[in-house]
């Protein structure tokens, strides 16, 4: 399929929230309370304690603000509609068409995760960086952090979207679908920063948080953008993203062959 | 009086049933329940282990807090459930047949759904709660065990009102639902640790317009030897668990006022 | 005192315009127009106990906004609605105790769960007595035939299955008054049928008022004794539905049925007081003005011409009477 299919499914999905415009702002409102509540209770803690630690207050903050904003990119849910096409049993006229299904599937995450994140980053940013005080806000990052980030973006992205697709892939399996739609998102949530920044978590976990593939999802990108990761080592990080990705596609493909001829033998 | 809840009982049993019709399913989610609010715990336990407390406020204390706010709201999440879901009705046009049946429309709301697979959520916030009684300094009367026991039944009552104003909503707008969120799973959030911590004007909205604080804040104040108690006067942490009930008494009005603006505009 | 009576009713809906385009959607998402929809415009009618009233209309003529004022689930703007000597809205509780409604695309069963557990939350819901419901019950399951699908899971049931479930669940509660919205969609032949067999023993046995509202106009033939027409939110006909074919038309039909072999070319013109409207294989379908020519005269003047092996006169489909109902009403 072409890129001038994807950017049709961008622009409507755009147009669809965007027409349901109550909505947005609701979601808007909801992610920066949240985002309130976890600054406050952080810089509790902070207050509690003289010693020093892997982030500083700041970039806690930082990090939990560009947590918000980018939430739209995490692999939160599936894609309804083919798990509709799935538990319909209409995924088998897929099969028909001389289509990569997983390509399109993967295209179409894609498209269905940026629509929704520029929604809603760009006023969370706007508010997190420039209307919140001092010392609740996201503070403005250097240009080369700022450009490092834009790359871990990017990787996030793509890492976020195979984990999406091993989602809708899994629902070809009815039982161990539904379980993996309930408690992926849940691990996502923690494993990726969005419930404490990682460098919170004890120092004896970091490594092992990091090799995680969820670490890239937020953890990489908001470490970048607040400079508690030094740019040089973007490289080192994307590496990992780029990993995971390639790691999860591939297995994503297989499983997705092998669930489709499942559904073949099945009937559906 | 009694027949209603006699219906509310045989609500319960036929939803129990209906969501039981497929059992490998059914225990799929409960584990996903346990497993979701046990790794949101995670996050709490991470900050204690690095930072040592939270101001002056020790783990067994927040995990006091932690245990009764989320043990609240699990029991309401799974008895309040209808109103959590109304919106669906509304939308599809099926709440015209509660309209339509002889019995009080809060009561057939309840009755939508039982939502069993809550027993994670409320199986976490026990441990957390009887963790954090048997590693408090101080040793509880009973009276006071009570006392923490009315601040959770007030607390599922007024999570409730939140789920009925949600509810309520619906009947307006579809698309601002999400807001109501802020108050339930953020109020949640924001009650898992002593609201003292937040700033003041934060505070007050907790305590006196969605009085978050009467779950576990202002109750405990009796139990807890701490200085903010003796600001307060003394019948204040006692009575703090009818802030609830009051608040569901309230947001029920608006429901019924709800109710009949449906009735004038349809679905 | 009818059952039912309805004076100037009226109901307008506020719709909210969506906005096409780009552009058009960001300036909604600041300001937005509305356009107001009359849904009923001064509606009028009664119906005494015991009628079965089919009401038609094309879509969006105001036949379920009718229908939601008489359940008593929605309020008027205007207007006198009278239902048992009850304003419906106004005492939901008590009027909704004396209603079945049985949505024809909508099940009111539980899907999860058989058919008598349904029932029996029904029973709960409506406080019947045990012997009442018993009683009732036994009486649906033997004239509906629901002996073997009461042990069925709701999502089990084929459409025609679970439409006499929902028929039975609507009566359970002795109901003086049952709306019926669309109840044969979708079915069967054999269970439309059923349904409209069971609908008119109802309607006859114990004097149930039924308010059918159907596209169905086999189920409008078989069933009513009236029929009312609705249309951009006005009663536009009223009566039995031979009043209302006399109104549109007194045109009946003659089909022929000729030999297959026999060239056609010239039948048109053998009966210059008849329309050919069509064939049908074999048969012609001819229409005429029995006023101008007796059906009598039209057989003798054809069979002198053509060797015949059936005929039949009748009325012209009720389908082509309603439709020109409604192109003379310009719907």
């Amino acid at each position: 399929m072409n890129t001038k299919v994807y950017r049709a499914i961008i622009r409507l999905r755009f147009l669809l929230l965007v027409q349901y415009r109550a909505a947005a702002l609701a979601g808007i409102s909801t992610q920066f309370m949240f985002g309130f509540v976890k600054v406050m209770v952080l810089e509790a803690f902070y207050l509690s304690s003289t010693t020093a630690q892997p982030m500083s207050l700041q970039q806690a903050i930082g990090y939990v603000w560009l947590g918000q904003a980018m939430l739209g990119m995490l692999p939160w849910n599936g894609d309804a509609d083919i798990q509709a096409l799935i538990r319909s049993g209409n995924v088998a006229y897929e099969l028909c068409r001389p289509l990569d299904l997983y390509n399109q599937w993967y295209a179409r995450a894609i498209a269905l995760r940026v629509a929704p994140t520029l929604l809603r980053a760009v006023p969370l940013f706007l508010i997190s960086l420039f209307v919140l005080p001092s010392r609740y806000s996201l503070s403005v990052p250097t240009l080369s952090s700022l450009a490092v980030w834009i790359l871990a973006t990017i990787g996030a992205l793509l890492l976020g979207c195979a984990i999406t697709n091993l989602m809708n892939i899994s629902m070809l399996w009815t039982i161990s679908g539904e379980g993996i739609i309930r408690l992926l998102p849940a691990v996502v949530t923690v494993f990726s920063g969005m419930t404490i920044p990682l460098p919170l978590f004890p120092n004896w976990s970091h490594k092992i948080l990091e090799l995680l593939p969820f670490a890239g999802l937020v953890d990489t990108p908001a470490r970048f953008f607040t400079g508690q990761l030094d740019p040089n080592q973007i490289w080192l990080f994307l590496a990992r993203q780029l990993i995971w990705t390639a790691i999860l596609i591939i297995w994503g493909r297989w499983l997705l062959a092998r669930g489709l001829r499942r559904v073949v033998v099945q009937g559906g | 009086m009694k027949d209603s809840l006699t219906l509310y009982l045989r609500y319960v049993s036929v939803s129990m049933r209906s969501q039981m019709q497929y059992p490998a399913s059914f225990v799929m989610m409960v584990v996903g329940n346990l497993v979701v609010n046990a790794v949101e715990f995670l996050g709490v336990w991470a900050l204690f282990a690095r930072f040592g407390s939270l101001r002056d406020w020790s783990l067994p204390e927040v995990a006091l807090f932690y245990g009764m706010v989320h043990v609240a709201f699990a029991v309401s999440e799974a008895a309040a459930r209808g109103f959590d879901i109304l919106h669906r009705q509304v939308k599809s046009g099926e709440f015209d047949r509660i309209l339509l049946r002889p019995r009080s429309t809060v009561l057939q709301v309840m009755g939508l759904e039982f939502q069993l697979l809550r027993v994670g959520r409320l199986s976490q916030g026990l441990v957390v709660l009887l963790w954090a009684l048997t590693n408090l300094d101080v040793a509880l009367t009973p009276i006071q065990i009570l006392l923490i026991l009315a601040a959770i039944a007030g607390g599922a009552l007024l999570f409730s009102g939140l789920f009925v104003l949600q509810a309520t909503m619906s009947f307006w707008s579809l698309e601002t639902l999400e807001l109501m969120n802020v108050l339930t799973y953020g109020g949640v959030e924001t009650a898992q640790v002593p609201v003292s911590i937040y700033r003041s004007w934060f505070q007050n909205l907790f305590t006196w317009f969605v009085p978050l604080a009467s779950i576990n804040y202002l109750p405990l104040m009796a139990i807890l030897d701490r200085p903010e108690a003796h600001t307060l006067p003394v019948w204040v942490p006692w009575l703090s668990p009818l802030a609830g009930p009051v608040f569901l008494l309230v947001c029920l009005q608006v429901w019924n006022f709800g109710v009949r603006h449906y009735h004038s505009t349809g679905s | 005192m009818p059952q039912i009576l309805v004076e100037d009713l009226v109901k307008t809906f506020r719709v909210s315009k969506r906005q096409i385009g780009l552009w058009g959607a960001l300036k909604g998402l600041v300001a937005r127009e509305h356009i107001f929809v009359s849904a009923l415009d001064r509606v009028s009618f009664a119906i005494g106990e015991g009628e079965l009233v089919g009401y038609l209309g094309p879509n969006g003529a105001g036949k379920s906004t009718t229908v939601k004022i008489l359940s008593g689930i929605l309020v008027p703007d205007s207007g006198i609605c009278q239902v048992m000597g009850r304003t419906p809205w106004q005492e939901r509780i008590d009027h909704v105790r004396h209603v079945g409604v049985v949505f024809g695309q909508r099940s009111q069963l539980w899907w999860d769960l058989p058919v008598i557990d349904s029932f029996e939350l029904l029973r709960d819901i409506y406080r019947l007595s045990p012997t009442a419901y018993q009683a009732t019950l036994e009486e649906m399951v033997d004239t509906l035939q629901l002996s073997n699908l009461l042990e069925i899971p709701v999502r089990q049931l084929s459409l025609g299955q679970r439409m006499r479930c929902d028929l039975a669940a609507s009566l359970l509660h002795r109901p003086q008054l049952l709306f019926l919205d669309e109840p044969t969609i979708g079915l069967d032949a054999v269970s439309k049928l059923a349904v409209r067999e069971f609908v008119k023993k109802l309607n006859q046995e114990h004097g149930t008022t039924v308010i059918l509202t159907t596209h169905d106009m086999d189920d409008v033939e078989a069933l009513c004794s009236r029929v009312m027409v609705i249309g951009r939110g006005r009663i536009l006909a009223q009566g039995s539905l031979r009043d209302l074919r006399d109104q549109v038309t007194r045109e009946r039909r003659l089909i022929v049925e000729l030999d297959p072999d026999y060239p056609r070319e010239y039948i048109a013109e053998t009966l210059p007081q008849a329309k050919l409207v069509k064939w049908e294989g074999s048969r012609a379908h001819f229409s005429f003005d029995p006023t101008e020519v007796t059906p009598a005269e039209l057989i003798s003047e054809i069979s002198g011409h053509f060797p015949i092996r059936d005929l039949l006169v009748e009325n012209p489909p009720i389908d082509e009477v309603i439709s020109r109902l409604y192109g003379e009403l310009q719907l």
